[in-house]
Parts: structure tokens; C-alpha cells; sequence
């Protein structure tokens, strides 16, 4: 029994009260993902599970046997950088960088949920059969990922400036 | 968090038969962990439900089915339900986030419970709904996000549930099944009020796990909407929400579904304002009679006198902007 971390096994804890972040930063020992709120509130703890975004403070390890998990460590191989990293870094897209990890899983998960055709919030038309990522669309879509130092235009940028086929 | 055993069930009699005492149904978690983490709950045993029935499908009298596990997010983007019950996918979105979103199940959505920050305070704070008998800090403290409808002397804290609103418009009913069998309730029988018993949530038997919601066909909810007016334009909790569905013929409201969130202990079916609209012209004047109706027996704290107009108000604009797409 254990779970897939950016494509390496690693055992499921003893304690079930283990979340999945703390599996990650200590057991992994991938402190990459950051450890925020620690109560679902900020979305510094965004990881993917399976390709769909989640928090990990608020997951139970021991819920996620048999599932592929991403962390930032994970997203790109071989010492090279995602293009959505490397958009961060160029469009000044983060200034203490706690955030960071989180924005960028985040982002990833979104795109993958607009191509999907998720509606959010600002979708003025549910019933379409697809939805343009537009700034509002990206902007309600990232809600979830606090920034306090408030790099939030760069952040936008980079997303847009990677996800570019239907931004505005 | 207190130490606990956990289990993975893999059908409903197995959850049923691993429940008791001490064991609560774990969903994705993203109420119950966070309460488990604050020591609010304390349970000895989990029992994980997410692998129970996640399907949604429409039945054969027209019914849409969604199972118990079905994460929020697969809700909200389903076909069916954005286009014959779209105040339930903008409901759903209207709701926490989407990492959030894609972890929560309906069922866990349903039992989740109050975010009122005395609740919360375990340490520092009296909670009739945390210790029963203890009294309520809320009422004379800072109660802006309080209710204002159904509320009693023992408790007024707010369900938070966007979902459940919707739910509570559209006729839903939830499907229990128990050691002592299978039953049906209408969502909007499932929540008690406080009155005396802030600590007693739901009508739900021990051991009772929810296995599905039915929405019954209702032609009427595919011109629906759900507004959620609150401090942020995300991400943040609803001051007071409406959920609502109006068809009109000849100038006159034939048949309405109307829902509150944000006001009360429970997803807020706006019973007295359907009364007054179905028959009635479909005007300002009218949507505003319902909502008086409606918000007649409102019971302002110190804090929160606002939500009635906001109520008042919201009801109205959300009606007339849905009238407004039949002109």
C-alpha cells in the first residue's frame, strides 16, 4: 500500500492522522509544497492528485493510496523548468515565493479544468460547450491561492502568458 | 486531533456495518479534518466513504440521481445539471474553492457544520452546539454573520452551505440507508433548527449514512439562478444568498422556488414568499410583498440587522433579473 509522489512510491504512514502534506514535506521530504494555513484556507498546500488540484493539509494520506500525487518538485524533469515556472520568473510573478508552489500546481489543475469545460463562478453561460480562460475566468479560477505579498498581476501574467490560447 | 482507526468501506452495508458509537463517515474531508484538527470532533473511528456511489444519473421518471461520493466540482460541471438545474452547478461554484471543491463530497456538503468562529473556540468561548447547556457567546458578541431567520435563545449560529440552498429549492431529497434500513427524506426536513438542541443538526439515526440526492424533474428550475452576495467577490462565506426559479405566464408568476442561505441554522426554503408569488403579478411590487413575507419573522442580533434589507433586496433584484429573461 502506498502512494505515487512524483512517480516514486512512498509508503503510506502509521499514523492516519498523517495529512497528505506532512507526508510530503517529512516523510518525502519534498518541502516544496508549503505548509500556509494548515486549515484549507489559503491554498498554499495546492498539490495534484491524480491531475486534479487539492489541498494537502486538509487530506488524510492514508486517503490517497493507490494515487499519483504532484508536487513542485515533481512538475518538471531532469532540472528543467515548467514553462508556467519559468513564466513566473519572468513576468515577476512571485516575491516571497511561500505562495509560489501552490500558485503553480493551482494553475495547472485550473487549465486542465477549463479545457474540461468546468464552469466557475463568473461563467456567464452554463450551458456552453466550451469556456474561453479569459482574465475574470482565470482570475475567480485562482481564488483559492492567497498571496499576501501581492504579486498577484505578475501571477495572472505568467498564467496567461503560458495558457495564452484563449486569454484576452 | 485525537488518535483514531480508519477504514476504507467498499459499499454501503460495509460502511453501515463498521459504524457505531464512536465512528463517523469520512467524505474528502475538508470539513471534518479541519473540525478533528481543532478537536471539535473527536472520533475513534473513520470510515471512508469516498468509494461509495459517485454516479449522477437521470432515472426513469425523469429524476436526476447523484450519489453520495460525488465530489462537488463533478456535480457543477455535469450536463444535466447545468442545463435543467442551473441554480445547482452556480450554487456549487458559488462555494468555497475549487481545490475545495474538487476534494468535498455532496453528502459530506450536506453534514457539514457551522463555520461560526465561537464554535470554533473551544478554549475561550461558551457554545451550547459544542457543549450543550454552556450558553452561546455569539448572541451578545460579534454576530454579523449570525442568523436571522429560525435562530432560538440557545444558538444562532448559520449553515454555510451554498450547495444545500440550491438543494433546498429544487425539492431535493436524500437518501438514508441504516442498520435499521432505507429511507427517504426531503432535504429540507434532513437539518432540525436549534430551538433547545443546537448540538442536534440533523434528524439522522446513528450509524445513518446519506447515499444519494435525488432532484425530482422540475421543468421549471432550467431558467434558475443562485445569487451570492458577501464581503469578497470570492472565496469567502455568503452573508446572505438566494437561490431561485420563477415561471411566469401572462404577466403572472405560475410557480416559483425560492431558497435563502447565509440567514439560518438550516438551507432556508422560503415557504410564505412561494405563497404569496404563485398567482400573483409578476412585478417588483409582488417580489417584494414575498420577500416581507418571508423576512416578517426575522430576528436581527446587534450585528447583523443589515441581512434583512440585504435579503429583502436580493430577493427582489434576483427575480426580477429572472423575470426579466422571459420580457
Amino acid at each position: 500500500m502506498s502512494i505515487t509522489v512524483n512517480g516514486s512510491a512512498i509508503s503510506l504512514p502509521e499514523d492516519p492522522r498523517t495529512s497528505l502534506l506532512d507526508l510530503l514535506r517529512d516523510h518525502a521530504r519534498l518541502p516544496g509544497t508549503k505548509k500556509g494555513c494548515n486549515q484549507g484556507a489559503c491554498g498554499a498546500c495546492t498539490v495534484l492528485a491524480d491531475r486534479e488540484r487539492i489541498l494537502s493539509c486538509l487530506a488524510l494520506a492514508v486517503q490517497f493510496d493507490g494515487r499519483a500525487i504532484t508536487t513542485i518538485e515533481g512538475l518538471a524533469g531532469d532540472g528543467a523548468l515548467h514553462s508556467l515556472q519559468q513564466a513566473f520568473i519572468e513576468h515577476d510573478g512571485f516575491q516571497c515565493g511561500y505562495c509560489t508552489p501552490g500558485q503553480i500546481l493551482s494553475a495547472v489543475g485550473m487549465v486542465e479544468e477549463i479545457r474540461r469545460g468546468v464552469p466557475s463562478h463568473v461563467t456567464e453561460d452554463l450551458a456552453a460547450e466550451s469556456i474561453a480562460l479569459g482574465r475574470d475566468e482565470l482570475r475567480e479560477r485562482m481564488s483559492g491561492n492567497l498571496c499576501r505579498c501581492g504579486a498577484h498581476n505578475g501571477i495572472v501574467e505568467a498564467i496567461a502568458r503560458t495558457y495564452a490560447e484563449a486569454v484576452e | 486531533m485525537t488518535p483514531f482507526t480508519y477504514t476504507r468501506a467498499t459499499d454501503a452495508a460495509a460502511a453501515i456495518r463498521l459504524a457505531g458509537d464512536d465512528a463517523k463517515y469520512l467524505g474528502g474531508g475538508t470539513n471534518l479534518v479541519d473540525l478533528m484538527r481543532e478537536t471539535i470532533e473527536r472520533p475513534a473511528k473513520l470510515i471512508d466513504v469516498t468509494g461509495l456511489s459517485r454516479s449522477i444519473e437521470e432515472t426513469g421518471t425523469g429524476s436526476l440521481l447523484i450519489g453520495g461520493a460525488a465530489r462537488n466540482t463533478a456535480v457543477a460541471e455535469h450536463r444535466a445539471v447545468r442545463t435543467r438545474y442551473p441554480m445547482l452547478s452556480r450554487a456549487i461554484v458559488a462555494g468555497a474553492s475549487a481545490q475545495i471543491r474538487n476534494m468535498a463530497t455532496v453528502a459530506g456538503n450536506i453534514l457539514q457544520r457551522t463555520r461560526c468562529t465561537y464554535f470554533y473556540d473551544d478554549d475561550g468561548a461558551r457554545c451550547n452546539k459544542r457543549r450543550p447547556g454552556q450558553g452561546c457567546d455569539a448572541i451578545e458578541g460579534f454576530n454579523r454573520n449570525h442568523a436571522i431567520l429560525g435562530a432560538s435563545p440557545a444558538c444562532v449560529a448559520t449553515h454555510p452551505s451554498d450547495m444545500c440552498v440550491a438543494l433546498a429549492a429544487l425539492d431535493a431529497t436524500v437518501r438514508l440507508e441504516s442498520a435499521e434500513g432505507a429511507r427517504s427524506l426531503a432535504l429540507t426536513d434532513l437539518h432540525r433548527l436549534p430551538e433547545d438542541r443546537p448540538d442536534l443538526e440533523t434528524v439522522l439515526r446513528p450509524g445513518e449514512l446519506i447515499t444519494a440526492v435525488e432532484l425530482p424533474s422540475l421543468p421549471l428550475a432550467s431558467r434558475s439562478t443562485y445569487r451570492k452576495v458577501r464581503d469578497r467577490a470570492s472565496y469567502a462565506f455568503a452573508l446572505v444568498s438566494v437561490a431561485a426559479a420563477i415561471e411566469i405566464e401572462g404577466g403572472t408568476v405560475k410557480d416559483v422556488r425560492l431558497a435563502f442561505g447565509g440567514v439560518a441554522p438550516k438551507p432556508w426554503r422560503a415557504w410564505k414568499a412561494e405563497g404569496v408569488l404563485r398567482g400573483a403579478p409578476a412585478t417588483g411590487a409582488s417580489f417584494r410583498a414575498a420577500a416581507d413575507a418571508e423576512l416578517e419573522d426575522a430576528t436581527p442580533l446587534r450585528d447583523n440587522g443589515f441581512k434583512v434589507e440585504l435579503a429583502r433586496r436580493t430577493v427582489v433584484a434576483v427575480l426580477s433579473d429572472l423575470a426579466g429573461e422571459r420580457a
